[in-house]
């Protein structure tokens, strides 16, 4: 059984492994949508997914976060990508399977996931 | 939605909207009153009478840059066809406190699901804001603060992906606990 007490072996642990947020021209920023449009159609799921992910891949430059409804919710779960310099990326019909190969081919190795970005829905 | 839990993550965005910086959710599992009752209360800015009178009627909503606003109306919904219903608690300046209530073994009365995940979720989005879980079963209770877990992990910040992943399963480990029969 858990006890908050654990919790103070795990800061030990992770405090030496805190490293400031590098504000470097590769710092990429991951959007969730998770209004009721995008936690209706799966975003839940897909957030924790991405979280999970870029922590296991140790991506020190990418944030994640979530907004509200972006105005295109028959396309929710919807997940954009803003990197500096670049244009924004804007996934769609995202799911677990799916956010699992665009943190590895986007925001590991930068090959854009194009079939399943806005541009390529009819 | 296919889970209450939805709801709550749901619901408790309108909180953060308001600019809450503490949401309280509880969850009353009372079987032997055959009731589940699931509350979100926030010291958000608060709605003003007339607002608040019309916020359960769908496509309402305070922003301006397209009509959106069915949160409410579908927990509204989930809640009455449960044989329960929704009240609405607000006042500008102090907060809002939303108020679900459903028949515990109505056949229509969805499941509560995965609440770790929406707590997790909440956090994850909204290191900022305390959240405290009170989560009742039978009478026993299981309550949860992220202020606490704040002072058990400074420097290290609440929404650090280690700190999310065992904050999930303590919280799933903790709500199973009690729902095991002593």
């Amino acid at each position: 059984m858990k006890s908050i007490e654990e919790l103070a072996a795990i800061r030990e642990r992770v405090k030496s492994n805190i490293e400031l947020r590098e504000n470097n021209e590769n710092a990429k920023r991951v959007v969730v949508g998770m209004a009721t449009c995008g936690i209706a159609a799966g975003a839940r799921p897909v957030l924790n997914t991405i979280v999970e992910e870029v922590a296991k891949r140790g991506l020190k430059n990418v944030t994640v976060t979530q907004t509200g409804c972006i105005g295109v919710c028959k396309f929710e779960p919807i997940v954009e990508v803003y990197e500096p310099g670049k244009e924004k990326v804007t996934y769609v019909k995202v799911d677990p399977k799916k956010a699992l190969r665009i943190v590895n081919d986007h925001l590991v190795n930068n090959n854009v996931v194009v079939e399943y970005t806005i541009t390529s829905e009819k | 939605m296919t889970e209450l839990s939805l709801h709550i993550l749901d619901i408790a965005q309108n909180s953060i909207k308001a600019g809450a910086d503490r949401i309280h959710i509880g969850v009353n599992e009372d079987i032997d009153g055959n009731l589940l009752t699931i509350t979100v209360s926030d010291n958000g800015c608060g709605m003003s009478e007339e607002l608040k009178n019309r916020v359960l009627s769908p496509f309402t909503t305070t922003r301006t840059t397209r009509k959106i606003g069915l949160g409410l109306p579908l927990l509204n919904m989930a809640a009455e066809l449960s044989g329960g219903k929704l009240d609405i608690w607000s006042k500008e300046g102090v907060g809002t406190k939303v108020v679900a209530t459903f028949v515990y073994n109505h056949i229509d009365r969805m499941p509560i699901g995965d609440l770790a995940a929406t707590m997790t979720t909440l956090i994850q989005g909204n290191a900022n804001v305390e959240f405290e879980l009170d989560y009742k079963y039978k009478g026993k209770d299981f309550y949860f603060d992220t202020g606490e877990v704040k002072t058990k992990i400074d420097p290290v910040a609440i929404d650090n992906a280690e700190i999310i992943k065992w904050l999930y399963e303590y919280i799933t480990e903790s709500i199973e606990a009690l729902r095991q029969e002593p």
